[in-house]
């Protein structure tokens, strides 16, 4: 894959607020049909990374380079436009909207002339219906139906379903399995699986081992807002990774710690002291 | 069954419901003469008057924002009409002009001020109407010494704004259905209205996906402004004068005849027929009660209570909405 063009790379970016570096040289690339997954713990700097890439904000250094070209956000409807899509943890956003109304939203399919083109609710309804039942939701057969009422990895679908309807080539999938039960999140990660299938460069981030390495194929944990580790599917054992993402501190010492604990007090785990 | 369960999943079901327990507590307790309080004039002109205000009310606050500046500008287009028409004596169509220009310009102070500071619209309006009170009630007793100015309005401006039909029933009534008409259209019918849906919802994303947020709301805030100026304009043609007093009442009520209407107070949820029906409900309850043989100081204990059952109505009903009809096939999984 070395010599094909990513669709989105990031080279050396730094983003600090004053005097407080978030992102330190942060040098990332994702190709097509390629499942990016970014992990790190609370705080590393991934949602700082997010709003770089969908261009809420926009770098202090470094370049972002769509197809080999540098491209610079003006804002998050520029990064859209060029192809880059993000789904947030709750997906669908419009609690009290139809499916319908939601998918379309700012985009609106009319009918009509002039002053009287009116929302075509139907081919809405249709259009949103199909897009989702073709990402295997066949749950979803009513576009009237209000967005607040579909389960959240059906919500995950559906925004993913119309990201993909719209023409991203990248996806940016924001902790999309942290709120969902385990079905809910394999149904999500089958999503996954078919917006790859389908071409897309996606990104997820997740700081949830497990899911990364059902879905992805390449790997960087951030730790403090650089770039710890880069490394591709099948390097680095589930374990090694969660040890990398707390920071160095590995999860057996930590769990060798609490057994010993336990012997000496009667089998009770540690009390913990904030 | 099933109607049944579509009709309680629409936002203006709590409206509806309110408005046949109203009418059923009149007959059952109070004695109500319908066939009186059908005919009658007074409450169907209470209700255009609030109701044309109401529903752009309605509109800003399914949009998430709030406008209660609402009071002071219809004194302050009832006074612009007749000042400028009567004191002195314009054409009414620079009075009326007039009126709806400072509806236009106070509406899109209050638009600016909501788009570009972080003060909820709330306070701003608040403001904004206390502000209003003042260059209103100043600038009458600077220009004309007076508080109260008198105006003559031609024929077909009468004929327009100002008339009775029938000798009771006033002209706005057609206005309200008109404005009722043109709002549901726009509300329920065109892409500017799924994107009033969209800011309420969650201004954030609808700005991602592409909405013009800003001029959106200041687009609102200016329909709500003018159409309180349009209601103090058509008083004064009708009434032949004009005071700085009044107006304050509409604030509440729109507010009331709104939410019993359907609108979510955070906004993404209501609709046009919710309010008309929230509107005339309200005025059945406050005007009513002079058919029935209940005290008429009980009117306002009716409305507060009205508003309580008719919110967690509204709130039994959006829950339900969230939900999906149980009665629906379940679907077999691929």
């Amino acid at each position: 894959m070395s010599d094909t063009i990513p669709v989105l790379e990031l080279r050396k970016v730094d983003k600090s607020f004053g005097p407080i570096d978030v992102l330190h040289e942060i040098s990332l690339k994702v190709n097509k049909g390629e499942v990016l997954c970014l992990l790190g713990d609370n705080g590393a700097g991934k949602s700082t990374l997010i709003m770089n890439l969908c261009g809420v904000q926009q770098p202090t250094r470094g370049d972002i380079l769509m197809d080999g070209e540098k491209v610079s956000f003006q804002g998050p409807k520029d990064a859209a436009d060029r192809g880059i899509a993000t789904v947030h943890q709750f997906g669908g956003t419009f609690p009290l909207m139809s499916i319908g109304r939601s998918f379309f939203v700012g985009v609106e399919p009319t009918k009509g002339w002039g002053p009287f083109k009116i929302y075509d609710r139907k081919r809405a309804n249709e259009i949103a219906v199909k897009a989702v039942q073709d990402f295997g939701i066949t749950r979803i057969d009513d576009g009237d139906r209000l967005v607040g009422g579909l389960s959240g990895g059906e919500r995950q679908s559906l925004a993913i379903a119309r990201a993909v309807h719209f023409g991203a080539r990248v996806l940016i999938l924001d902790e999309p399995t942290a709120a969902l039960g385990v079905k809910q999140a394999a149904h999500v990660l089958r999503i996954v699986n078919e917006a790859k299938r389908r071409g897309l460069a996606v990104i997820f981030i997740t700081h949830q081992v497990m899911h990364a390495m059902a879905v992805g194929d390449h790997f960087a944990v951030l730790i403090r807002g650089a770039v710890a580790a880069d490394f591709k599917r099948g390097d680095k054992t589930r374990e090694e990774i969660t040890d990398l993402m707390a920071g160095g501190e590995t999860m057996a010492d930590l769990e060798a710690n609490i057994a010993g604990y336990m012997e000496t007090h009667d089998g009770h785990p540690p009390t913990i002291v904030a | 069954m099933k109607i049944l369960g579509s009709f309680l999943r629409r936002p203006e079901a709590g409206a509806i419901l309110s408005l046949l327990a109203v009418i059923a507590f009149y007959v059952f307790f109070g004695g109500v003469h319908l066939e009186r309080l059908v005919k009658a004039a007074s409450w169907v002109n209470f209700a255009a008057n609030l109701g044309v205000v109401a529903i752009p009310v309605g509109l800003l606050m399914i949009g998430g924002e709030i406008d209660i500046s609402i009071g002071a500008m219809i004194p302050a287009g009832s006074m612009t009409t007749a000042i400028l028409s009567g004191y002195y004596g314009l054409p009414i169509e620079v009075g009326m002009l007039g009126a709806l220009s400072i509806g236009v310009l106070v509406g899109l102070v209050n638009g600016l001020l909501a788009v570009r500071t972080a003060v909820p619209s709330l306070i701003i309006t608040l403001g904004t109407l206390v502000g209003m009170q003042g260059v209103v009630l100043s600038g009458s007793v600077l220009l004309t010494g007076n508080t109260s100015v008198s105006l003559e309005a031609p024929y077909w401006a009468k004929f327009m704004f100002g008339q009775l039909m029938g000798g009771t029933h006033q002209v706005i009534i057609l206005w309200w259905i008109a404005f009722a008409l043109i709002f549901a259209f726009v509300l329920h019918k065109s892409r500017f209205g799924n994107w009033i849906y969209a800011m309420g919802g969650d201004k954030k994303s609808a700005r991602n996906a592409g909405i013009p947020t800003e001029r959106l709301t200041i687009i609102l805030f200016i329909l709500s402004a003018t159409s309180a100026s349009f209601v103090g304009m058509c008083q004064a043609i009708l009434f032949n004068s004009a005071q700085v007093s009044g107006g304050m009442s509409y604030i509440f009520n729109t507010i009331v005849s709104v939410v019993v209407g359907g609108v979510l107070l955070t906004g993404g949820f209501g609709s046009v027929l919710g309010f008309f029906i929230g509107t005339l409900t309200f005025a059945i309850v406050s005007q009513g009660i002079y058919f029935t043989n209940i005290d008429r100081n009980w009117s306002n204990l009716i409305i507060g209570t009205m508003l309580l059952l008719a919110v967690a109505m509204n709130e039994t009903f959006r829950i339900l909405a969230l939900g999906y009809p149980a009665v629906k096939k379940k679907e077999v999984r691929a």
